[in-house]
């Protein structure tokens, strides 16, 4: 199906003129990468014959052959109260992050609709794998945010069970996590957990990842083995500062093909399209038909992490011209003019979001600091003598200072 | 009791290890049909079937990788890297996701899984074949770094790694592999030394010799001859590079006053340099000499023709004994 405004999106050749003066002060124009004679490179825009598409950023719906979904109009407010407050806790994480109570933040902005749609195509009984960013995902499968700020704020390096959620833990090396995902889908294999009633799991990462050999050899291990997984590729145009082109020749859905399983491109800021395509993929691999590669084309809006600073590479025009393609507006249009949803509800649902961001808000002030001894805890299954003995010494040296305020080394602060 | 070879016992542990846990595989390049290029997992395919026994695609890092993902699963797979050498692809699954995800997960998830290494020179091999990476491994928090020295241990130590809940790096003196011994493949492991002991092979009261894996054998010699020209050695196969188990080092360097630690791998930033500082610290007023080590030298492994000069032998080890005599 078209896209309706593929055309607003800048072409490659229109993001660098480097004859042109920046476009106001403060807004640097980027330095010139490529030599001159290098081809124009990958599209800042997709293909629109390759885009699926439900929902187009006015809020009209579209239909695609391949991809009908029936959905009714409480689970597009469902999908639509996800996207919000998903949108509110980034929000919230980056003020706690410039107000110096978390060290750093991965914001999400833009890649709601990617991380929702796809969130909630899973299964309670698949398996997710994300990178550090998938907040929405966390959201959909049930894990507390505070959780995610936990590990923002540097109380721990995650320390959530991931058989809770059926959610793993963030995963900071880039692409490692697509490995363990397919180990554990081929571990689904050996459960006899493929079929009628199977699991499947899904890997995320980004378009920078795409680069990493271990996101290749997990390509290779998941076609040769048949494995039930989906592989999920939030292609959000920058790996920090890096555009797209330093990472591809080629469009990214289109890799799947030499690693033989199918790939396909999707609005990643349609919250429809992405639920579709997605629940697709994981229901053909819970049938035992293999990997899918799913890029979900989106942009990053706001910068990599909080030490980011984006206007340093990249053109506020770039951004303007995404913004008119918003995950969240798009749902609330398309909810309003099909009279789905009275304004009351857009109300109720910003409440909420903001009740949650308070929530989340004050649980990250009141969130203790571990205990200094806790970093010996769980290095192994068994405390070996070398740790107990590095231990002891440690809680001992601490319990030299004659402490105005008393450092209690077992207990957190 | 049964004579077996190194390669064998392992073969007959692995065996075990399958056996007795019906979530054991064992997975890695040409494991399968080929039964390894040492032989080692010889018949196993055949005998568990290839979703127990893995011929995997020629990716070290998507070995371990996932591997990873299916002891999340609840599987415990023990990995075969082929040579010491290609390890290094896997390098960042190992000590970035598998040594620290326990952690990560503040005990949540636990990682049984075993990578098996063979390991060391002195086989005539082409680059990359002769290598000696322990001490990197032995550095990383979260890891077990073990090493067999003989069929005995290799029968048992290989069961104790499967069956341990941590991620064990599991070293194989691969000169070693057609040794051939007495190995009781009878016994259960219940009566086995824990995997995290060190041996006693020969007690002595002059000096402490310290050796893993290719070198037991040699220091085990170097006893015999060092007792021709009346001096004592104690031989002590360490087995355990991670944890050390110190307290046995200790003792014995008490008894003897003096310490020569061996191994094949480099002396600089070697497991010889961690064990010297230590039992420095703790033996100092025992000690009559410095704690001296026998290693390679600072150098890549060289070409074939120059191993047995690069290789710690029996003569390199006696020369360090007198010289540590001489203090």
């Amino acid at each position: 199906m078209a896209v309706k405004d593929a055309g607003r999106a800048a072409r490659p050749g229109e993001r660098a003129p480097a004859s042109r003066a920046p476009a106001s002060p403060g807004e640097r124009a980027p330095a010139s990468r490529a030599p001159a004679q290098e081809p124009e490179r990958p599209e800042r825009r997709a293909d629109p014959a390759e885009l699926i598409q439900l929902l187009t950023p006015e809020g009209e719906r579209v239909e695609h052959p391949g991809y009908p979904l029936e959905i009714s109009a409480a689970e597009v407010k469902a999908l639509y109260r996800d996207l919000v407050i998903v949108r509110r806790i980034d929000f919230e994480a980056i003020a706690l992050q410039r107000q110096g109570e978390l060290g750093i933040w991965a914001s999400l902005l833009g890649q709601e609709a990617a991380q929702v749609g796809s969130g909630r195509a899973l299964g309670p009984r698949d398996m997710a794998f994300p990178t550090y960013r998938e907040h929405g995902v966390a959201w959909c499968r049930g894990l507390d945010p505070v959780k995610l700020l936990e590990l923002f704020r540097g109380v721990s390096h995650g320390g959530w069970d991931p058989t809770e959620h059926n959610f793993h833990l963030y995963t900071i090396v880039i692409g490692s996590q697509t490995l363990h995902a397919t180990g554990y889908a081929m571990g689904i294999q050996r459960d006899g957990a493929v079929g009628d009633d199977g699991e499947a799991v899904i890997a995320y990462f980004g378009d920078g990842a795409t680069s990493q050999g271990d996101v290749n050899e997990a390509f290779i291990w998941a076609s040769v083995n048949n494995a039930p997984i989906v592989f999920f590729c939030q292609n959000n145009q920058w790996a920090i500062s890096e555009p797209l082109e330093r990472q591809t020749r080629t469009p990214l859905f289109q890799r799947a093909n030499g690693f033989g399983f199918p790939g396909v491109r999707v609005d990643g800021n349609d919250v429809l399209a992405c639920l579709a395509v997605t629940r697709k993929a994981m229901q053909a691999a819970r049938e035992g038909q293999g990997p899918t590669l799913i890029e979900a084309f989106t942009y990053r809006m706001g910068a990599h992490t909080t030490t980011d600073d984006p206007t340093r590479y990249r053109l506020s025009a770039e951004l303007e011209s995404w913004k008119l393609k918003d995950p969240i507006e798009r749902v609330k249009q398309y909810l309003i003019r099909t009279e789905q949803a009275e304004m009351s509800f857009f109300d109720e649902v910003e409440a909420e979001a903001a009740a949650v961001g308070s929530r989340v808000r004050a649980a990250c002030l009141q969130m203790p600091d571990p205990a200094p001894t806790s970093m010996f805890d769980d290095v192994l299954t068994t405390q070996t003598t070398q740790l107990a003995t590095e231990r002891a010494g440690f809680a001992a040296y601490l319990d030299s200072f004659v402490a105005q305020e008393p450092i209690l080394a077992e207990e957190g602060r | 009791m049964t004579t077996l070879t190194l390669s064998r016992a392992l073969n007959e542990g692995l065996r075990k290890a399958l056996e007795a846990n019906a979530k054991a595989l064992i997975m890695g390049e040409d494991v399968g049909k080929l039964g390894g290029v040492f032989r080692v997992t010889d018949g196993l395919q055949k005998d568990f079937g290839e979703a127990r026994v893995i011929d995997t695609p020629l990716a070290e890092s998507g070995i371990i990788g996932t591997a990873i993902g299916l002891a999340l699963r609840g599987y415990r797979p023990i990995c075969e890297i082929q040579f010491d050498g290609f390890i290094f692809p896997a390098f960042d699954q190992i000590v970035s996701q598998l040594a620290k995800m326990r952690y990560r997960s503040r005990g949540a998830v636990k990682l049984p899984i075993v990578v098996r290494v063979p390991f060391g020179g002195g086989i005539g091999a082409v680059e990359h074949h002769s290598e000696s990476p322990e001490a990197l491994f032995a550095h990383t928090p979260g890891l077990r770094v073990i090493s067999c020295g003989d069929p005995a241990d290799a029968y048992t130590m290989i069961q104790q790694a499967a069956s341990s809940d941590d991620p064990v790096l599991f070293f194989e003196p691969k000169r070693r592999y057609w040794d051939k011994a007495e190995v009781d493949t009878e016994g259960g492991l219940a009566t086995a030394l824990p995997m995290d002991t060190a041996r006693v092979l020969a007690e002595g009261s002059d000096l402490t010799l310290l050796c893993y894996g290719p070198m037991v054998r040699t220091c085990a010699e170097a006893a015999v001859a060092a007792a021709s020209d009346g001096r004592s050695l104690e031989v002590i196969d360490l087995r355990s590079l991670a944890p050390l188990d110190v307290e046995t080092i200790f003792a014995s360097v008490r008894k003897t006053g003096r310490c020569v630690v061996v191994h094949e791998a480099v002396v600089t930033g070697g497991l010889g340099a961690e064990i010297a500082a230590q039992v420095t610290q703790e033996c100092f007023y025992s000690l009559e000499a410095p704690v001296l080590r026998v290693g390679a030298y600072t150098t890549p492994y060289p070409p074939s023709r120059l191993e047995e000069h690069y290789l710690p032998d029996l003569d390199r080890i006696l020369d360090a004994v007198d010289r540590s005599f001489s203090y």
